[in-house]
């Protein structure tokens, strides 16, 4: 359940837990690092345009990891990448997501065999919070695994380490295949 | 080749140009290979690359003013890598062709024509990266794609890939 759903009493108070309020904080200004390795970025800009308009969520690129929560593997990364990924990463302040962004960054891709330069998957340097798969995924697919990260940053609690907040948000996963017949029908196809 | 066969004008135009460097080097170049797509020679003898590559800028009857490409090949069966130097007259003869030069896989070298045209630059620098081939008297040979600490030449034919870079593992 979201803040502002829980109503506002006539006394313009407002009572909930500190978690709650964090972690809607830091759900609503998600600033992902501004870079992209490759095609996928082509669709991560087209993702930040007005078409699709990230703003809406509060996700807006910045320009230094100092001031990033997320970071967006868009891209084929390179051996050579996969360090200067290692430090961007570090130089992140904590609490800092992940989100690896198409078949390259999650496995290699089509390099998976004979690209002798390419990291296979970014999981193997640094941690990944939520993989987006495509190559390169549609805008409404990116849209949708930062909509993920906002369900991990609703997981967390104060105290609770990272692999128990995957561990719920996993828990709470819905069965896709319900949603998307439903839709289906709906639509008469 | 081919006795009694057609060649197209382009074709002609590449024979006459070598024609002109056959009657200059002689032995130091193949015969001509009137090949339809990408008419070529092959330099013989190594050594005599840079001045043929010079006498082709220069001649003006040739005046090959620009290299289109400089690609690399493994030639595994031979036990030879090499180049192939795709070479025009932009803007004043229009002709072109082909040069293909050779040398051996294990530490072989060739003469760098990067101060003729300076296209060859970076285009050698990138053969040795992927092939292995020095190029002597080349202004900055060292890698140009790959990370200077990387091991073996990627397009090499028995080329297989290590198995960690700087504590990252790099097969799937």
């Amino acid at each position: 359940m979201g803040l502002l759903d829980a109503g506002i009493t006539k006394h313009n108070a407002l009572v909930t837990s500190v978690d709650n309020v964090l972690n809607w904080a830091r759900l609503s200004s998600l600033w992902p690092m501004g870079f992209g390795l490759a095609c996928c970025a082509i669709e991560m800009m087209a993702t930040n345009a007005s078409n699709y308009d990230l703003e809406r969520f509060g996700i807006f690129p910045r320009s230094s990891p100092r001031q990033s929560d997320l970071m967006i593997v868009a891209g084929t990364v390179t051996m050579k990448m996969a360090e200067r990924v290692i430090r961007l990463y570090e130089q992140m302040p904590e609490p800092r997501y992940v989100l690896s962004m198409g078949s390259c960054s999650n496995c290699g891709g089509p390099y998976w065999e004979h690209g002798y330069h390419v990291l296979k998957g970014v999981d193997r340097v640094i941690p990944v919070d939520v993989y987006v798969p495509g190559c390169p995924p549609r805008p409404e697919s990116l849209i949708g695994g930062l909509m993920k990260v906002q369900e991990l940053i609703r997981m967390e609690q104060i105290g609770l380490s990272r692999a128990d907040a995957l561990k719920k948000l996993a828990e709470k996963s819905v069965d896709p295949q319900f949603v998307i017949e439903s839709e289906r029908k709906a639509a008469g196809a | 080749m081919e006795e009694g066969k057609v060649l197209s004008q382009s074709v002609q135009q590449s024979a006459a140009a070598y024609a002109i460097i056959h009657d200059k080097f002689g032995e130091a170049v193949s015969a001509f290979d009137a090949n339809a797509t990408m008419p070529f020679f092959e330099v013989l003898d190594l050594s005599a690359w840079p001045e043929i590559a010079l006498f082709m800028r220069d001649n003006p009857k040739l005046q090959f003013n620009y290299m289109a490409c400089l690609s690399g090949v493994d030639y595994q069966a031979e036990d030879k890598v090499g180049i192939v130097c795709n070479i025009e007259s932009l803007g004043q003869l229009n002709h072109k062709i082909a040069v293909k030069v050779k040398c051996p896989r294990q530490g072989g070298s060739i003469p760098s024509v990067a101060g003729i045209w300076h296209t060859a630059n970076w285009h050698e620098r990138e053969a040795y990266d992927m092939y292995g081939m020095l190029f002597s008297a080349h202004p900055d040979m060292r890698r140009i794609l790959c990370p200077d600490d990387w091991e073996g030449f990627p397009l090499l034919k028995d080329y297989k890939v290590q198995e960690s870079y700087h504590g990252i593992k790099v097969p799937y």
